[in-house]
């Protein structure tokens, strides 16, 4: 399966049965396949007039208490961030794709990562901040999909899954159970599956606060990030602050790949940690003790994983798909206990595993080594 | 003694916190009578505006999301496709929904989004200040237009009933005013029939409503609405612009 037709499986599987879309290459595909797929599962897909639209099509549906999504890619997203602010204001669960491309600007189509701190710093304004993940294969794109709206809901938080072009366009073998997936029939709209669209939709009771008309509720729901009052405002975001302290002590997700013993530790997400993961394997087929970490939220950022291999390691190397934004995390979580080295391009780049290599044997202080290399770049390289 | 005049139940009591002269009141209660006569209080969602009906939250006594300035039919959108069977409507002014607003309100209509639009225009922004509106008339003094609007240099008034009446999908599209009781009962048949042509599933319905802002205009109430009558009743014509083909019959 491709990576971008994952990401509308996994919404699928998740239950979600409402998207509103705006089409921008590289994650196209996606808005395809729920074209195709939604109205068969008996959802709505609309194709709309701009990502401004989109966000705030999803934040009506989720207001309406139905799981939703929508995704983009790097412009769009900046187009969507009116929206994720509001969503975050009124604490709407939904889920978000950015399958980021180059930028600033229009940039190109090419896979990037250069939206990281727009995605876990807010990137709209106010002080909040949204789950993010960061899916590294094909498999896990639905994995982490099912995952964004479990989170989603349990926290009444925007949830953002972050994937790039190349994680976007890649296909890898996908092996799915049959049938509805387990968190289907406890979704809001599971029961409806395969009924008209013009049938309203049951709506989960563990969305008592949902916008459904008040029907026999005794008060009426208001849906509003309006706290007029500074006090109450700051009230607000103190509520805010405690459901983002429980989401940063529960919800922390690495992959650690043989950093036990590691020297030295690489730090990569999504395409680039594949990049890396293959540099661990040839640095430790030559003798050198060479880790990964591999963030899979985002936000929040695996702090403690970092911190504690920071006890351990010697030295860190951060390798994104960028001028330098996740090593700001790793920085804060390693806390000047160790060097952080970094490499990274950006624009639309790809690392190399030739390229990562240099860049290890530098801080390891390795000369020679070329030979290995060639075995080890391998047709990345 | 027998009641013959009560709040409407689709309102709450909480005092509204309009300017004194300003006809948002009058519009809430009509809104809110339509919704009771027609018995669909406890079906009904409503989206409010950016601006100065950001409180209609506060006001409508049904079910109701706060939306982003401009966004109120992208969110109705959202609203209706998971609710097919409620009664949506959105309550947006002129900043709203022609500035920055404008695209989703062409194309909700384009779409048929199956709400209703209430939108008041009082030809100037005046939450904000008292601004030029895209609705602002030619000559018409405001915070940014203090030598009056230059049509060379700003453009003339959007009319947006009559541009809403070139979409197919816009099946009930009336322009009304507020500024005499024989205009707010004509204004309330209107409304209550774009609620009608929604509870049909016939497609999008608007109903523009002529308001005063005598805070902003910097003229009493009394003479703001005749101002209204004045001045820009001339520019914005009434009338009922699209309605359903067997309503062209009758």
């Amino acid at each position: 399966m491709r990576g971008n037709e994952a990401f509308g499986e996994g919404a699928l599987r998740a239950g979600c049965r409402y998207t509103f879309a705006y089409p921008i290459t590289p994650q196209s595909e996606i808005v395809h396949f729920l074209a195709r797929r939604l109205p068969e599962a008996g959802g709505v897909f609309l194709q709309v007039e701009s990502e401004v639209a989109a966000v705030n099509m999803v934040f009506g549906a989720a207001a309406a208490g139905a799981r939703v999504v929508t995704s983009s890619s790097s412009p769009g997203m900046s187009l969507m961030q009116e929206g994720l602010s509001y969503l975050a204001g009124a604490r709407l669960p939904c889920v978000i794709v950015n399958v980021m491309r180059g930028g600033p600007g229009l940039g190109n189509i090419a896979p990037a990562q250069g939206d990281y701190l727009q995605a876990v710093k807010g990137g709209g304004h106010g002080d909040y901040r949204l789950i993010v993940l960061a899916p590294s294969s094909v498999p896990e794109i639905i994995e982490l999909m099912e995952l964004a709206f479990e989170l989603a809901d349990t926290y009444r938080s925007p949830v953002l899954v972050l994937g790039d072009g190349v994680l976007g366009q890649m296909m890898e073998p996908v092996t799915v159970p049959e049938g509805d997936s387990p968190s289907e029939g406890d979704s809001p709209l599971g029961a409806q599956r395969g009924q008209s669209p013009l049938v309203s939709p049951l709506v989960s009771p563990s969305k008592p606060w949902a916008v459904t008309g008040q029907g026999d509720r005794p008060e009426r729901n208001i849906i509003s990030s309006l706290h007029i009052v500074p006090e109450d405002n700051e009230r607000f975001n103190r509520e805010l602050e405690q459901v983002q302290m429980e989401i940063r002590r529960r919800e922390q997700r690495v992959e650690e790949y043989r950093v036990d013993d590691a020297e030295l530790v690489l730090v990569a997400f999504g395409t680039v940690a594949r990049v890396a993961k293959a540099v661990v394997d040839r640095a430790r087929a030559g003798g050198l003790r060479v880790g990964l970490i591999r963030p899979i939220t985002l936000w929040p950022f695996p702090d403690e994983t970092v911190s504690r291999a920071a006890a351990r390691t010697e030295s860190f190397l951060v390798v994104e798909m960028n001028l330098g934004q996740m090593v700001e995390d790793v920085r804060l979580a390693v806390n000047g206990q160790k060097p952080v080295h970094f490499y990274g391009r950006p624009g639309g780049t790809v690392p190399t595993v030739r390229e990562v290599w240099n860049e290890v044997r530098r801080i390891r202080e390795v000369s020679g080594g070329e030979e290995d290399l060639r075995t080890a770049a391998g047709p990345n390289g | 003694m027998k009641k013959i005049f009560e709040r409407p139940q689709a309102l709450t009591d909480k005092p509204m916190h309009y300017c004194p002269g300003c006809t948002h009141g009058i519009i809430h209660r009509l809104v809110a009578q339509a919704i009771d006569q027609l018995g669909v209080r406890t079906r009904t969602i409503g989206v409010g505006p950016v601006g100065c009906a950001v409180f209609a939250y506060e006001y409508f006594n049904c079910d109701m999301i706060q939306a982003a300035h401009g966004r109120a039919p992208a969110v109705a959108t959202g609203v209706k496709r998971v609710h097919p069977d409620r009664v949506v409507f959105t309550y947006q002014g002129d900043g709203d929904l022609a500035a920055i607003g404008m695209a989703e309100t062409v194309h909700a209509a384009a779409r048929g989004e199956k709400f209703t639009t209430i939108f008041v225009n009082n030809a100037i922004y005046g939450m904000t200040g008292g601004q030029m509106a895209p609705t602002t008339l030619v000559g018409q003094k405001t915070t940014t237009t203090p030598y009056g609007r230059d049509a060379e240099e700003t453009g003339e008034p959007i009319k947006v009933s009559e541009l809403l009446s070139t979409i197919d999908r816009a099946v009930y599209v009336a322009r009304v005013s507020v500024h005499n009781p024989r205009h707010v009962i004509q204004a309330g048949r209107a409304i209550r029939k774009a609620f009608e042509f929604q509870l049909r599933g016939l497609g999008f319905t608007m109903v523009e409503v002529l308001s005063t802002c005598p805070t902003n205009w910097g003229l009493s109430p009394l003479e703001a609405l005749g101002w209204l009558e004045e001045k820009m009743l001339p520019v914005f014509p009434l009338g009922e612009f699209r309605k359903p083909a067997e309503e062209e019959a009758v």
